[in-house]
């Protein structure tokens, strides 16, 4: 197992209010927090809304500057870099956004969106773009006679797909995938699934995957660190957590899961939020499962 | 003896009045919710069941109409009563509840007005009284301190509790049937859980019928008693909540089950291709048949009759003829 990503101690703090007679109150969105996405595997960030997850994310590729904390990708400190260098690194960094209504402009051409990344990092000629974005169409399984389409004049599955397709552009090898199918139906978001599970064989993708349903956790990711209030509260081997979660907010969060079948006996877990000691450091429960109890 | 039903819909069309030519959103629909029974409506987006909701109590805004059948509710047919009629049905004999609390409550009017309001329209209490029994309500449905939270505006609570006040509100009038649409898509997993959990709890305590609409099988495998399934404005199966998860009939119905994430981690997910079809340009014969893995050549003939009595479905793998 090599690690592609590692993240340090990373911090996030938004300050919030605060005027003439009033003090700034400071909201600690990402709190300490560390992990380790290691090649190939999907590492899946869960918690509610409020967790900190996207915040996380998004800290990560610089799209909101952390802070504090350190970020290495391949061994290198991604917030030490310039503006060009990030961008550079960009190229192997890519994300993937839950609202495909909003994360593509409605004014530009779905072969435009998809073309841009390519044009930004001036890679190959018209010709070489068109054929690229026409191959990168048909690899997330849309159809390339639909290049001039407009966003509004495709689905919310197909749009999702178009997104993949613009962060598939550069050969990334790590993708932030954030609520990526949440916005979607139930039999589009099994489609989405089942190709983002393609694509991480066929194109030896690493994923960070951001989402709170849980169900889905289970079937595509590897590892799981759960978020709790800013900070990583478990986090360990898929199948561990499942089967012996440790933090009372994960068994609060796995009792909550809706049933697969009307027999699942309900056995709600409710958090009592006295039952957390805050800033409690992640001790080791067995090999590679950790949690903050 | 057979039962009356507490709401009957007998094949209900909704029309959309849009150019360039209607659109059917709600097709021949039909339906029963016994007393004391939740009835769960499921389908994607798109595929009529908000419509449905909005026919039965009268909320439907222009261009949609409805076009034909009965929706029968304690022996008055709802479809053809006039508006002040309607009005004394809304809240007093069916409450509702909606996805989007903070869009359902009026941001400057505080809690206990929201519930005050619905008392005294519908009579049910005197201006000095209805505080007292908004702070009853909001006890029951497990709002803490509502001494204090009555006089809350709906910015003042989390989304949980803006879903318990609505609930407190539609409840407010003691109505035989509530309908829900989608009430805990916009929550959080554990919030979702708790009022999942009140649901059934004022079910109980309030001796309810329910029809509950949403997207989420896990919600119905909780919550609902049967189930109907619909897909681009027709029910396409109907049965009982274990029926429908065990012995499904239809592909889409299975389609759909299957698509469920949380079998073996990192297995393919047995996904239905496509996407749901545009109502303005259906296929000729079943509409889900683009879609279908097991279609036959009858499917593109003609849409699928009922087949079956009490887990009905349309569906030729289950017999009818074109």
């Amino acid at each position: 197992m090599t690690p592609l990503v590692e993240v340090k101690n990373l911090v996030k703090h938004f300050e919030r209010g605060g005027g003439l007679f009033r003090a700034k109150t400071v909201v600690k969105a990402v709190d300490d927090v560390s992990f380790v996405v290691n090649e190939g595997e999907t590492f899946a960030l869960v918690g509610e809304s409020g967790s900190g997850k996207s915040t996380t994310g998004r800290c990560m590729l610089r799209l909101i500057e952390p802070t504090s904390g350190e970020v290495l990708f391949r061994g290198k400190h991604v917030l030490g870099y310039s503006s060009a260098e990030m961008r550079a690194a960009r190229r192997d960094m890519q994300m993937v956004f839950q609202d495909p209504f909003s994360s593509l402009n409605p004014r530009m051409r779905a072969f435009t969106i998809v073309e841009e990344p390519l044009v930004i990092h001036s890679i190959g000629s018209k010709a070489d773009r068109r054929a690229r974005v026409a191959d990168l169409f048909k690899l997330v399984g849309l159809d390339p006679a639909h290049l001039e389409r407009y966003p509004h004049e495709f689905s919310g599955g197909q749009r999702q797909r178009i997104g993949l397709a613009r962060a598939l552009a550069l050969n990334p090898s790590f993708i932030i995938a954030d609520e990526p199918v949440s916005a979607l139906d139930l039999s589009i978001q099994a489609q989405v699934i089942n190709l983002l599970m393609d694509l991480q064989e066929q194109l030896k993708l690493t994923y960070l995957f951001i989402a709170h349903d849980l169900r889905l956790v289970r079937h595509i990711s590897t590892r799981v660190a759960v978020m709790y209030l800013g900070r990583i509260v478990e986090m360990g081997g898929t199948p561990g957590i499942f089967a012996n979660p440790q933090h009372a907010y994960t068994k609060a969060l796995l009792s909550a899961v809706p049933a697969t079948n009307p027999d699942v006996p309900r056995a709600r877990i409710e958090l009592d939020p006295t039952l957390v000691s805050h800033g409690a450091p992640l001790r080791q429960i067995s090999e590679g499962h950790f949690a903050a109890v | 003896m057979k039962q009356v039903p507490l709401l009957s819909v007998e094949n209900l069309t909704t029309v959309f009045d849009v150019k360039p030519r209607p659109v059917v959103a709600v097709n021949d629909v039909s339906f029963e919710i016994r007393k004391g029974e939740t009835l769960g409506l499921v389908g994607e987006s798109g595929s009529g069941k908000s419509v449905t909701a909005f026919s039965i109590i009268g909320l439907l805004q222009p261009p949609g109409r409805v076009a034909g059948g009965r929706v029968i509710f304690q022996g008055r047919d709802l479809a053809k009563l006039p508006e002040p009629e309607m009005r004394t049905v809304r809240g007093a004999g069916i409450g509702f509840v909606f996805q989007e609390p903070m869009a359902a409550l009026n941001p400057v009017m505080r809690v206990g007005a929201h519930i005050a309001e619905a008392l005294i329209v519908h009579g049910m209490a005197s201006k000095t009284a209805a505080r007292a029994k908004a702070i009853e309500l909001l006890r029951a449905v497990k709002i803490t301190d509502p001494e204090k939270r009555v006089d809350d505006y709906p910015h003042q609570l989390s989304g949980g509790m803006r879903q318990r006040v609505m609930m407190a509100v539609a409840l407010a009038c003691k109505p035989p049937l509530l309908i829900a649409d989608e009430p805990t898509t916009a929550l959080d997993v554990t919030v979702q859980a708790q009022v999942l959990e009140l649901l059934r709890d004022m079910k109980q305590q309030f001796d309810l019928s329910l029809l509950l609409i949403t997207h989420d099988l896990g919600v119905i495998a909780e919550t609902a008693d049967r189930v109907a399934v619909m897909y681009a404005g027709r029910i396409v199966e109907q049965g009982t909540v274990r029926e429908i998860f065990y012995q499904p009939k239809h592909p889409y119905t299975r389609g759909l089950l299957a698509s469920i994430p949380g079998g073996d981690a990192g297995s393919r997910l047995r996904a239905i291709d496509g996407t749901v079809p545009n109502l303005a340009s259906l296929p000729p014969g079943c509409w889900f048949a683009p879609r279908c893995r097991d279609r036959m050549p009858v499917c593109d003939i003609a849409f699928p009759p009922v087949t079956g009595a009490d887990h009905s479905v349309r569906c030729y793998l289950h017999g009818g003829q074109p």
